[in-house]
Parts: C-alpha cells; sequence; structure tokens
C-alpha cells in the first residue's frame, strides 16, 4: 500500500515569531524553519505502517517555494522513498494546499494520505479535512491511534470528553493529532541516504490547479501584551470581578 | 540551568565563509560534502544534542559515575539510554572510515558536530571521543586480524575504546612507563597499573577495548622502549561474540572537581595471571603510534575550551535577558531592567561571544587544513597543510582551553551572587572546564611543543607562511574605509608585528637557550591564538560587510559579526602587545630566584 505524507516547512517551533513591522504577516526573512511538528509525526505514523508491514511506499509532498526541498529531505532521511514538491512561489491557503493534493492523489493512487492536523504558523486546521471533502473519501482527523486491517482503517480520535473509534473504509484521510506517535531523531546514515533519493518538482499549473489566494489578509498584528495581575483580598471579591469586571459568571 | 542550543548559523557562516568547506568538498572522497548536506547533519545533530545529551549534563554531575563493589562502574542515570540512541543513529561513525562501516566524513564537517556533543555534555562526549583516538590508533598501525576483530563494533560504537598511557610515576613523561608485557604464544601477558583513564570501565558498551601502553621484557629504557597493546575488558571469540572476562579491572574512581559523569578509572592489569593483550604493529614503537592520533585529540580538547565556553556564553546571556535588576544608567527614572541593560554586563557578554567566534573560526580552520593535508591530490600541498596542522593544533588546543576558563569564569560573573551557586548551573562549566587546559597536555606541553617543533626546528617557517596569509587578510581589512574596519585594521596590524618580532627571538632564544624560550613560551603560544582570532575575526567582518552591501542573508546577523569583530580588535586583540612584552622581556624574571627563594 503506498502513503502520501503532505509536510509543510514552517517557522520553527523555537524561534520567537515576529510580526513584519508594516502588518503584513510574520517576518520569515532568516528565520530558522523546519518540518511542521505534526507533519512529523505524520512521516512517523507511515514509517510505523510500514515497518508493521501494511505500507509499501512513502511518498513525501510538500508545496511552496524552492527551500521545502530541505523540508523533503528531511522526510526523506526520517525514512520516506520519494519526494514530491509542488513549487510555486505564490502564497498558498488550505483549499489550493488541498486541490494540488487531489490532483496528486490522482497521480499516485495511494490507499491513504496522513497529514499534520494543523500547521504551526496558521493553525488553519484545514487541509485534511477540504482534501477529504474534494477526494469524497472518508476522513479520521485528530487521530491519536492508527490501526489498518482488512481494507480498512480503525482511528482512535482525542475528542472534548474522552476518545470516539471510527473505522473507516481505505481509501481514507488522516491527520495526527500530538499523542499518535514520537517522532523518532533521523539517523546519520539515513541523512546521507536521503541525498540519493528521488526527489520531482512539478508546478500547480502541471496539476492544472489555480492556486491564486481566495482569502486577502487585512492586517496581522501581535496579540495584545497581557496586563498585570491583581491581589484579591478574599473569595467574595474574586466572585464579584468575574462578575462585574470579567463577566464570566452571572 | 539553560538547554543547549546549537549555533548552526554561526557554525554555518565559518564553514562557509571563514574554512573553505567548499574547497574540502572538492577534495578525494568528499564529494558528497556540500553546504546544504552539512547544514542537514548540523541540524539534526544540533536536535540531538540539545534534546538528548544536554538535559543529562547537570544531573551526570550531581549523581556522578559511581564504582559499585564487584568493581563495575555505574553510570549516572539516562546516560545509558541516550549512548544507545547516540549508537543507534549512527553519529559515533561519522568521520570513521567506510570500510568498517562509518560515512567517512571529512573533519571539517565532524568538528562542528563534535562541539556539539560536548558543548551539550562535556562528560557524555568523552565516551565516543576516546573510542575514536583507538579506532585511529588500530586504523593505521594494527594488523588486519585485529582491525577486523574490534573495528567494526568499536566503529558502529557497540564497543569503545580506551587510552591507558599515563601511570602514578609516568604523567606526563611517558618515558617513565613501567606495565609491562610478556610473550605468550600469539598473544602477551600485560601487568601493571594505569590511572586516570577515562571511562576506563562504564556500563554503556558491551565491551571496553582497552589500549595499553606496556614494555616488553627485552625492551630499551625510556621512551623507545614502550609498546602499545589491545586489551579487551571481554575476550573475543574466533566467531566475534564475547568470550571470558579478562585479567583486568577498576580498582578506583577519581574524585575530581568537574567532569564527574566521566569515569576516571585506575585500572589494574594482570592481579591474577596476567591479562591477554595484543600487539598493536611493531615492538617499542607504542608511542610513536600514539603520536599519530596526538593532533586529532589535542585538536578535540581545543574544541571542548570553545565548545563549553559557548555553553557558558549561551547561560549567561539567557539569565542576563531574564534577570530583572537594579535600573537603566541612561534612564534612572523609568522601570527596573534587565541586568542585560547595564554596561558592564553588556561587556561581559560581548567578551564572551566575540572570543567564541574567534575560536570557532580557528578550530574550523584547522580542521580543514587536517582534510587538505589528509586527502589533498598534490603531495606538496599535503606537506604544506600538514605543517599548518601541526602548528595550529597546540595553539587550538592551549588557547582555546585557557580561554574557557577566563570564559567560563566570566559566565559566572554575569549572574552575580546567583552564579556562585550550584543550582543555577554556571559553575558545572567552570569546573568542568577547569581540566581542559591539563589532559592531553598541559598548557605548558603544548606551549613547547610549539616553540621546540613547531618553530625552532624549522627556524619558524611555517609561522612565516601563516603571517603572510595573515598580513594580506589584514591588507583587505585595511583599505576599507569605515571606522570599524580602520579600528580593526590597526589592532590587527599590532598583533602582527607583536607575532613577526616574538617569533624571531623565539627561533633565536630556542637555539641558544631553550630555558629561557620555554619560561616564555605560554604567552607565545597565547599571543599566536589571540592573533589568529583577531586575524578570522577580521576576515569574518569583511565577508558580513559584502553580503550587507549585496542585500544577502541575515542582516542582523551579520551587522552583529562586525560589531563583534570590533569588539574583539579593541578589548581583545590588544592583549597581543602585553604578550609580546613578556615574551621580549620576561622569560629572565620567570627563572631570576633561585629555589630557596620562593
Amino acid at each position: 500500500m503506498k502513503v502520501l505524507v503532505p509536510v509543510k516547512r514552517v517557522v520553527d517551533y523555537n524561534v520567537k515569531v515576529r510580526v513584519k513591522a508594516d502588518g503584513t504577516g510574520v517576518d520569515i526573512a532568516n528565520v530558522k524553519m523546519s518540518m511542521n511538528p505534526f507533519d512529523e509525526i505524520a512521516v512517523e505514523e507511515a514509517m510505523r505502517l510500514r515497518e508493521a508491514g501494511t505500507v509499501t511506499e512513502i511518498v513525501a509532498v510538500s508545496l511552496g517555494p524552492t527551500a521545502c526541498q530541505e523540508t523533503l529531505r528531511t522526510a526523506l532521511a526520517m525514512g520516506a522513498d520519494r519526494a514530491i514538491l509542488v513549487e510555486t512561489g505564490v502564497e498558498l491557503q488550505p483549499l489550493a494546499v488541498a486541490k494540488c493534493l487531489k490532483a496528486l492523489v490522482a497521480r499516485e493512487s495511494p490507499q491513504l494520505v496522513i497529514l499534520g492536523k494543523q500547521a504551526i504558523d496558521d493553525d488553519s486546521n484545514q487541509t485534511g479535512q477540504m482534501l477529504a471533502a474534494l477526494l469524497g473519501w472518508p476522513q479520521g482527523t485528530f487521530a491519536s491511534k492508527v490501526k489498518i486491517a482488512g481494507g480498512g482503517a480503525e482511528v482512535i480520535r482525542e475528542i472534548d470528553g474522552g476518545l470516539e473509534t471510527l473505522s473507516l473504509q481505505l481509501p481514507a484521510i488522516i491527520t495526527t493529532d500530538l499523542r499518535l506517535n514520537e517522532p523518532r531523531y533521523v539517523t546519520l546514515p539515513n541523512i546521507m541516504k536521503a541525498k540519493k533519493k528521488p526527489l520531482d518538482t512539478v508546478k500547480p499549473e502541471d496539476l492544472g490547479v489555480d492556486v491564486t489566494p481566495r482569502l486577502a489578509t487585512l492586517k496581522v498584528e501581535e496579540p495584545p501584551k497581557r496586563k498585570a495581575g491583581a491581589r484579591v483580598a478574599d473569595v467574595n471579591e474574586l466572585v464579584q470581578k468575574l462578575r462585574n469586571e470579567a463577566k464570566v459568571i452571572s | 540551568m539553560t538547554t543547549y542550543i546549537a549555533p548552526v548559523r554561526d557554525m554555518m557562516f565559518v564553514l562557509n565563509e571563514l574554512a573553505d568547506l567548499q574547497e574540502v568538498g572538492a577534495l578525494p572522497g568528499c564529494e558528497e560534502v556540500n553546504p546544504e548536506l552539512v547544514e542537514s547533519i548540523l541540524d539534526e545533530a544540533g536536535k540531538f544534542a540539545s534534546e538528548i545529551i544536554a538535559p543529562l549534563n547537570a544531573s551526570g554531575d550531581r549523581q556522578g559515575s559511581r564504582l559499585e563493589k564487584d568493581g563495575a562502574v555505574k553510570s549516572p542515570e539516562g546516560f545509558k539510554q541516550a549512548y544507545r540512541k547516540f549508537v543507534e543513529n549512527g553519529w559515533g561513525a561519522l568521520s570513521c572510515p567506510p570500510e568498517f562501516g562509518g560515512q567517512g566524513l571529512p573533519q571539517i564537517v565532524a568538528k562542528p558536530v563534535q562541539e556539539m556533543w560536548k558543548a551539550a555534555n562535556l562528560s557524555f562526549s568523552l565516551c565516543p571521543m576516546l573510542t575514536q583516538g583507538a579506532i585511529e590508533a588500530l586504523v593505521h598501525h594494527a594488523s588486519p586480524q585485529l582491525r577486523e576483530t574490534f573495528l567494526p563494533k568499536m566503529v558502529s560504537g557497540e564497543w569503545r575504546g580506551t587510552m591507558n598511557l599515563t601511570e602514578p610515576q609516568a604523567g606526563s613523561d611517558l618515558a617513565a612507563v613501567r606495565s609491562r608485557a610478556e610473550p605468550e604464544g600469539d598473544h602477551y601477558r600485560i601487568y601493571g597499573m594505569k590511572i586516570f583513564i577515562t571511562w576506563g570501565e562504564q556500563d554503556l558498551t558491551g565491551n571496553i577495548v582497552h589500549l595499553v601502553l606496556a614494555r616488553l621484557p627485552d625492551a630499551p629504557e625510556g621512551v623507545k622502549g614502550i609498546s602499545l597493546f589491545v586489551v579487551p575488558k571481554f575476550l573475543v571469540n574466533p566467531d566475534g561474540s564475547l568470550g571470558r572476562r579478562n585479567d583486568l579491572q577498576c580498582v578506583s574512581l577519581e574524585h575530581k572537581m568537574g567532569i564527574h559523569a566521566s569515569p576516571t578509572a585506575v585500572m589494574a592489569y594482570g592481579d591474577k595471571e596476567g591479562a591477554i593483550g595484543y600487539l598493536v604493529g611493531q615492538p617499542n614503537r607504542g608511542l610513536e603510534y600514539m603520536f599519530t592520533m596526538m593532533n586529532h585529540a589535542r585538536l578535540a580538547v581545543g574544541l571542548e575550551g570553545l565548545a563549553i565556553s559557548d555553553r557558558a556564553y549561551q547561560q549567561a546571556l539567557n539569565y542576563a535577558k531574564e534577570r530583572v535588576q537594579g535600573r537603566a544608567l541612561t534612564q534612572p527614572g523609568a522601570g527596573r531592567v534587565t541586568i542585560i541593560h547595564h554596561p558592564d554586563v553588556r561587556r561581559m557578554l560581548m567578551s564572551m561571544k566575540s572570543q567564541v567566534e574567534a575560536m570557532r573560526a580557528v578550530a574550523y580552520l584547522t580542521a580543514g587544513y587536517m582534510d587538505q593535508a589528509a586527502r589533498h591530490p598534490d603531495k606538496t600541498e599535503r606537506a604544506r597543510y600538514q605543517g599548518l596542522v601541526d602548528f595550529m593544533t597546540p595553539v587550538v588546543k592551549g588557547w582555546c582551553t585557557e580561554n574557557s576558563i577566563e570564559i567560563t569564569s566570566t559566565g559566572i560573573q554575569v549572574h552575580g551572587g546567583m552564579g556562585f551557586i550550584e543550582e543555577t548551573g554556571a559553575c558545572q562549566h567552570m569546573r568542568d572546564a577547569r581540566i581542559t587546559t591539563i589532559y592531553e597536555g598541559t598548557t605548558g606541553i603544548q606551549a613547547n611543543d610549539l616553540i621546540g617543533r613547531k618553530m625552532a626546528r624549522e627556524n619558524g617557517t611555517t609561522l612565516k607562511v601563516l603571517l603572510e596569509i595573515m598580513r594580506a587578510d589584514q591588507a583587505k581589512v585595511a583599505r576599507v574605509s569605515d571606522p570599524d574596519f580602520n579600528a580593526i585594521a590597526a589592532s590587527q596590524n599590532a598583533g602582527l608585528d607583536a607575532v613577526a618580532e616574538c617569533a624571531e627571538w623565539v627561533v633565536k632564544t630556542y637555539h641558544q637557550d631553550p630555558a629561557q624560550a620555554a619560561a616564555v613560551a605560554v604567552p607565545f603560544l597565547m599571543l599566536i591564538g589571540t592573533v589568529c582570532g583577531g586575524w578570522q575575526m577580521g576576515r569574518a567582518a569583511l565577508v558580513a560587510r559584502e553580503r550587507l552591501a549585496a542585500q544577502e542573508g541575515d542582516e542582523s546577523f551579520h551587522k552583529a559579526k562586525i560589531k563583534t569583530s570590533r569588539f574583539y580588535a579593541d578589548h581583545i586583540l590588544p592583549r597581543a602587545v602585553a604578550y609580546r612584552h613578556a615574551v621580549v622581556q620576561g622569560a629572565e624574571d620567570a627563572l631570576a630566584l633561585e629555589e630557596n627563594q620562593f
């Protein structure tokens, strides 16, 4: 079985993100970039399925500028077999990404697409769901456990108040939650091997997808600074403040 | 205590712009080496260093390695698992020969990665580092049979190697080695006591491959009568499986000032029937074999000076950005500020940062020379680079480690009172750094090596070559019309004049009265290191200026590079003038008193 794993190049989770002075977005010039952590979990899950004998080929996909090759090399070093870059300088929004992925699914015919549930830069949490809708495939989002057996997938997902178990028919879409697995460290021999693995590049036009943004960003600004707290004398004062100032209880 | 973040950006800057990574990539056997590959290696190694090795640094220091009743050594909590991951991820094999399962990557890649292990956890890093030395000794000198038996598992890291040189009466002076080896069939029986054996006994690997210096019964006195033996903890069966326990054991562990997690063992060989050992190479050439890996080992300890300094800098910087204390001099009416706003704290941080960057550049440059010396297709070029390696090795070792004592101490000072408190984590770096000026040859021994073998013996030829290169680069700095560059060029010029004058003095004096030269060998070594640092910081400033003009890369990083170089030129490089004075004026003063006048 073939698995497609989309991976996104994002600002590294250690970097303190700064808003650009002109308010058009966040500053990513000369900032350390790395693979979206949820996507690392997706690659790891694909690896585990391959080690279990369920999966035979893992294809990593990234979309964006040439620099996304680095992210794909990381996926290859983690263990993906080959990689595809959908290269474009245009700002990509979830729907455009989902459309490109749909076109790639048509080319590659995977039985499973495993995605991170969201990217830590825009936190959209949309691509997996949109892709499922475009393909008309079943989806198991926020997976914390995945089991593949008998042409189907059993996905345990984390929901408010507990766990939900879904049974999906393959082909299907799975998006990963934080507790699905702990991604392995990349080994040195695999970094060396990754250089020799195939990495193909296509353009959105080649896939017949118009990636022009449909949403316009009006303004990006820092969240308001947290104000200093105040000490309350007793429970009564606290209740009063919660009721009258914060207005969170009535 | 804070965590460690590998300074990949500065490392890549040095590799790409100062240490000629591209040129090393053009050498035979290095075809795969390019900036992209190296950056991905450094990224992943950095992650491993920060997340797996660094968190064990403070706990390892507190717990230390412990000797159990049965002679076994228990490493601090977490070390065993971390070492297993280190091996599984292939990090131990990075620069080892491909024929034994290594990746065969050049030193210019290996050294930055080593810096990360050392900065993350110096004690931990010593375990793979000494294995590296043992591997080199076996690769170059052991019989095919010994290589086949031991190397693949040492390269993978499943077994590790140790170096057994020192004995109670034979420290820096190995001529006094008394351990003996008696022939018995195809092997030898080894008897003797070895001390200061780093990771000499441990619970991280299934077998330990000890390399031991000992004398054969008919061996001549002194250094020419010492042979090198492989003495495994467990004998190895013909099928490669582990056989019976050899007659050797750890009889105690030293209580040390630092590197507590690294067990420093006293090893007893042959207390019962004699430990079985195998001769490496020819009889009586053990010391010579040891010296073939000395450059690597010494450069590695130099890197320790750099690494621990960077760790101390990161720790101090974090604290300075968090600790709120006092008000800013310029805005006394405003609120309380973090201490990084205080001018003297700034000065201390700049002093740490500028020296760390200078040391990194000089160390990696030397690593690149090593690769050229080992792999350049042209024999004359190989010899030229080997000359530079031989010259720079004692400098990197002595200068970087001496600096690390100053820098880790400044790191404590930045913290104020909290720096003196162990829990803060600044103390450990200073305690750990303290050994680096001592082992693998003290600073005094490095300096004697520098003025004797590396200067006087060849009448200062290599230094003359180096001076020419440095002069040419200084001229480039001097041509830039900009106040920062003018200041850097002027300071460089004074430093280079000092080097030229002292070089002449050292060569002349060494031939006339070596004791006089030796009395100021350390200031001479520090002079060379300090000026080389200034040379590289000047080059770095030039590159940064070009990048800024072309609007390429990280503007803030490049601007900081120029200012850091300027700081080095104004605060650190002028030490060259003082060293010069000590060298040309101070030799007699050092020797002026009779012993009973002390």
